[in-house]
């Protein structure tokens, strides 16, 4: 009786299929060659990681740990990425670590711009915050689908979807770390005569820098996440060994590959949030 | 005098479309009506003034009076809603963006109340930035910025980190900060307020020493009366937005203009204000040496008083005589030479008040204002001096 009217069926989804469809028949090329360029660098960065003898790694995870926080730090991190390689899971966590990268780089190149840019206006701002909002809530296996529909199976789809997820968290804390800048200091580079870049470059992004580094972090481990669930389209790695043992039911599998993630995922966040608190105190 | 800063008929509205609103301000709506109906703040109002070149002039009033916008339209940082502005007779108000630029470079530096510093940047880099912006060579400006350092008292500080000054030091990094762009106009904005007050009366010293050596045009903002009236050539007083009186301190003391500036002024120390010449009075009661010891009982007698000064026929200061000596020496028939004191305190006619109370407070004569050649000018009685201290 009160079921909701069939008639004010809105198929939206089928615009959006269409639009994909549009992108992929009318720009095929140019997605093709995005995913040559980035499956291409990827690829020599992949061999690059896997190519690192397994004590160099080692060694420079205990010296970054010690170097940034303390010995203690730096014997725990050379530990557990130590214990992933006794897993025999060394090379695929190297695949997971490049994907991790070149999400983090592609979203840093895209959001540290979109985060300034949204410093200048309140309208766009406005416009902005909402698709973030957006897209954090995003189940994030919707991404998969027009990932794979515009650059078909393997890691560039990956990266994508990765990038899309965790791009939000670096633009809202550029945005609200150059928003934060103190009014006065602003208005005395302005009193000088500085110009809308040397503003930028010799105040506001130094002075946002703290911030921005927090939210390099937040974008990191975002990408982490996401590079587990982006394994459903083909990105080898350490995802994809937790997605084959879900399908045999492989425990010892499973959890072998999910500790190690974990532990990566430690590793990384640890050594990004130092990096940021140096930042923070000079 | 060269006028440097010329401000005619500026008027400032914050709010989305500012231009609309000008005419219902025009139009006679109070600044609380406009806000309330329309949403706009008026932060100034139909503000004129001239700054001369080398002169300290003084913007002052409350929170809220519209002062700190006002300063702000000077550099425009603060796009004047109306008005024209002139520096060294050129309209800053229609400049373009790079004009503006050049102007900020070359002409203005500003010192902000809570000094505005790059805290990323240690003491020297700080006090290069404006030389850093214009693009001169990293020598040259390291070597500037020492010199100016050198001169508000910083050198060896050159290293530190802003967050080890402390508010006073901070302060003087930003006066280096803006000096060392050797501005024409430096405009301040309550940059001592912050500043507790022994530092502050350190620091305003300091910028009356800087500007004696140095002769900038400065536009100084404070809500402090006394910090207004020591600083400042002339002084403006804002209230709601708009100019209410301009004038020297003494101007506005002895001749406030509305109740609002009255009140104001209730505040001032005028001993710091007032000299010598303003509260002293000629007298007639005086005896020339000449004319004896009865001509001086006479005077005291007429006059009321107890003591009389004896001048010279040139009217210059010989001394003093009291009634008790005069009346022997009217006995004895000595001449009133024999009986002349010199245990009073004579003073200049430019002496603060201030520094006349001790002498008053030491002395049972009224002080002597003398010239520089000894010829009196007057008399101040104890009791207009001491009377300004309850």
């Amino acid at each position: 009786m009160y079921d909701f009217p069939e008639i004010w069926r809105l198929e939206l989804g089928v615009y959006i299929d269409i639009f994909i469809d549009w992108l992929k028949t009318n720009y095929g090329t140019f997605f093709d060659v995005i995913n040559d360029v980035i499956l291409w660098s990827m690829v020599y960065v992949e061999k690059f990681l896997q190519w690192l003898p397994w004590w160099f790694v080692v060694a420079i995870v205990f010296i970054l740990g010690w170097r940034l926080k303390n010995l203690f730090s730096g014997l725990v991190f050379a530990l557990l990425i130590f214990i992933v390689g006794t897993f025999g899971l060394w090379d695929l966590m190297m695949s997971t670590l490049t994907i991790v990268l070149a999400s983090v780089i592609i979203s840093l190149l895209i959001g540290i711009p979109i985060g300034i840019f949204m410093t200048n206006s309140s309208h766009l701002d406005a416009i902005i915050k909402p698709i973030l909002d957006g897209m954090q809530t995003m189940p994030s296996f919707v991404y998969l689908i027009p990932a794979v529909i515009l650059f078909a199976l393997g890691k560039v789809p990956a990266v994508f979807a990765t990038t899309i997820y965790a791009l939000p968290p670096v633009i809202r804390l550029t945005n609200l770390g150059i928003r934060q800048v103190p009014k006065e200091m602003v208005e005395a580079a302005e009193s000088f005569g500085s110009s809308r870049w040397q503003l930028l470059t010799k105040v506001q992004l130094p002075q946002a820098l703290p911030t921005i580094m927090a939210g390099i972090n937040q974008t990191t481990m975002m990408a982490l996440a996401m590079v587990v669930i982006s394994s459903m389209i083909g990105a080898k790695g350490l995802g994809m060994e937790v997605l084959i043992a879900i399908n045999r039911l492989d425990i010892a599998r499973g959890f072998e590959s999910g500790l190690s993630i974990v532990f990566l995922a430690i590793i990384i966040d640890r050594i990004s949030q130092y990096i940021a608190n140096r930042f923070e105190t000079s | 005098m060269t006028v440097k800063v010329k401000v005619e008929h500026v008027t400032k509205i914050f709010g989305p479309y500012p231009k609309a609103i000008l005419e219902k301000v025009k139009s006679g709506g109070s600044k609380n009506e406009i806000l309330a109906h329309t949403g706009h703040t008026i932060g100034v109002y139909d503000a004129s003034f001239e700054v001369h070149a080398g002169e300290t002039f003084v913007i002052m009033g409350l929170s809220g009076s519209g002062k700190s916008t006002l300063i702000r339209c000077l550099n425009l940082l603060n796009r004047p809603t109306d008005g024209n502005i002139y520096i060294d007779d050129e309209n800053i108000v229609n400049y373009t963006k790079k004009e503006l630029l050049a102007l900020r470079k070359k002409k203005l530096a500003m010192v902000f109340q809570h000094f505005g510093l790059l805290p990323h940047r240690n003491v020297l880099r700080n006090v290069e930035y404006g030389l850093e912006v214009r693009g001169i060579s990293k020598e040259e400006r390291t070597k500037t910025a020492k010199t100016v350092l050198a001169g508000v008292g910083l050198e060896g500080w050159e290293d530190k980190k802003i967050s080890e000054l402390s508010g006073g030091m901070q302060q003087r990094v930003g006066l280096a900060r803006a000096l060392a762009n050797d501005p024409d106009i430096l405009l301040m904005d309550e940059p001592f307020s912050a500043l507790d007050p022994l530092i502050r009366r350190e620091m305003q010293y300091e910028l009356l020493d800087i500007q004696a050596k140095l002769k900038k045009t400065i536009i100084f903002i404070t809500h402090d009366v006394n910090e207004a009236f020591k600083i400042g050539d002339r002084v403006a007083v804002m209230k709601d937005g708009k100019i209410e009186q301009i004038g020297t301190p003494k101007e506005l003391i002895t001749n406030p203009q509305t109740q609002y500036i009255e009140e104001f002024i209730k505040d001032i120390d005028r001993s710091k204000v007032m000299q010598a010449r303003n509260v002293m009075f000629k007298t007639s009661a005086l005896v020339y040496l000449k004319d004896g010891p009865r001509v001086a009982l006479k005077a005291m007698e007429s006059n009321g008083i107890s003591s009389v000064f004896v001048v010279s026929s040139e009217r210059k200061l010989k001394g003093i005589v009291t009634i008790e000596d005069t009346i022997r020496a009217i006995k004895e028939d000595q001449p009133l030479e024999d009986i002349l004191k010199n245990d009073f305190y004579t003073t200049g006619p430019d002496t603060y008040i201030q520094e006349l109370i001790p002498m008053a407070t030491d002395t049972k004569y009224p002080i002597a204002v003398t010239d520089e050649n000894d010829k009196l000018l007057g008399i101040i009685v104890r009791v207009s001096v001491l009377s300004g201290l309850v």
